[in-house]
């Protein structure tokens, strides 16, 4: 049997100059549907001013068992991360 | 005392309205629509509690905005006849919604205009909401209508169902015609032409026709409903009717 109704992923941008943030997913026909199920199930209060749908089978996922050759060996390179640098004052907050 | 009618009528079709979409609430086929429908029926619940409460207003006796929904009988209820129809199933529950938003939204955007500020207020807000409408109900009609053979065979039974009543929505009756001459409320009978366009639209795309309609039922401005009704009014009011005078 079809399923007529396939997964969607959907991602909301909260506001403008911020990126689209994954929220959630839900079931729909096609993606004016999907997009209009984003907009009634996810943004009742407020939550953005701009919805991604983006079908769930489109998505290609890292595989769990290869996390530790893929994110530990950047463990121990500490000199990637920008806390080696004096930033001036004026700056601010970075 | 006519315009405070007048408001009455346009407050009873989004208060009955709201409150069938409001069935489905738990009811609905899928999560995604479940939430769907309760946030059209707040839209429309919204729109009847500010037009309540200035109704009462203007009436100056005192009556709130619960008093008017709540302790009024059917015979008192205006609403036309379409939104008070039964939900049925899904083909007319959203064929009904299209029909109402795609002459509400006319409606509002003309309410731009009124003497009044109060409907104004109403107007601008409400207009973006019956354009959400259309295009939710309207994208179902479409879907339903150009889909399997059952969706269509329910889609085509939703239209003969609910053509009959589509009339009504652009008489005036005496009250609405006062508050129309007087420029507080848009002139029903005008808005035919976007509607027939709405509905076109949709119809092209949904494999559907709209069926001449011979003999319009009306009655629902004279306060003469179907049985339906008595028994929405029942269910909503009693919580109100036991605790006169609760609050929430």
């Amino acid at each position: 049997m079809v399923n007529t109704t396939p997964l969607w992923e959907v991602f909301i941008r909260p506001r403008n100059g911020l990126a689209h943030k994954h929220v959630g997913s839900l079931h729909a026909a096609d993606e004016i549907m999907a997009l209009q199920a984003a907009r009634d199930v996810y943004t009742r209060r407020g939550e953005g001013n701009s919805v991604w749908v983006v079908p769930s089978a489109a998505i290609t996922a890292s595989d769990p068992d290869q996390a530790e050759e893929n994110f530990e060996p950047t463990g121990d390179k500490i000199y990637r991360h920008p806390t080696f640098y004096e930033i001036p004052e004026e700056v601010g907050n970075m | 005392m006519a315009i405070y009618q007048a408001l009455l009528e346009l407050a009873d079709d989004h208060l009955v309205l709201g409150h069938r979409i409001s069935e489905w609430c738990g009811h609905a086929p899928m999560l995604e629509e479940d939430l769907a429908m309760p946030n059209m029926a707040l839209d429309l619940i919204g729109t009847s509690r500010t037009l309540y409460e200035h109704a009462g207003e203007l009436e100056g006796k005192g009556q709130s905005e619960d008093d008017l929904a709540y302790l009024r009988g059917e015979r008192d209820y205006r609403n036309c006849l379409l939104v008070e129809r039964p939900n049925e199933d899904f083909a007319h529950t959203m064929l009904r919604q299209l029909y109402f938003a795609a002459f509400m939204y006319p409606y509002w955007i003309a309410a731009e205009k009124s003497s009044d500020e109060v409907v104004r207020g109403v107007a601008g807000k409400a207009q973006k909401e019956m354009a959400y409408h259309i295009r939710h109900a309207g994208e179902w009609v479409i879907r339903l209508g150009d889909g399997t053979d059952e969706s269509a065979t329910r889609m085509r039974e939703a239209v003969d169902a609910l053509s009959i009543y589509v009339d009504e929505l652009f008489d005036s009756s005496p009250a609405a015609q006062e508050a129309e001459a007087a420029g507080v409320l848009p002139k029903r009978a005008d808005l035919r032409a976007e509607w027939d366009k709405t509905i076109a639209q949709v119809f092209d795309e949904a494999l559907l026709t709209l069926p001449a309609v011979p003999f319009a039922q009306r009655g629902g401005r004279e306060g003469l409903h179907d049985e339906g009704l008595g028994h929405l009014l029942a269910e909503m009011q009693s919580v109100y009717r036991a605790h006169p005078g609760a609050r929430w």
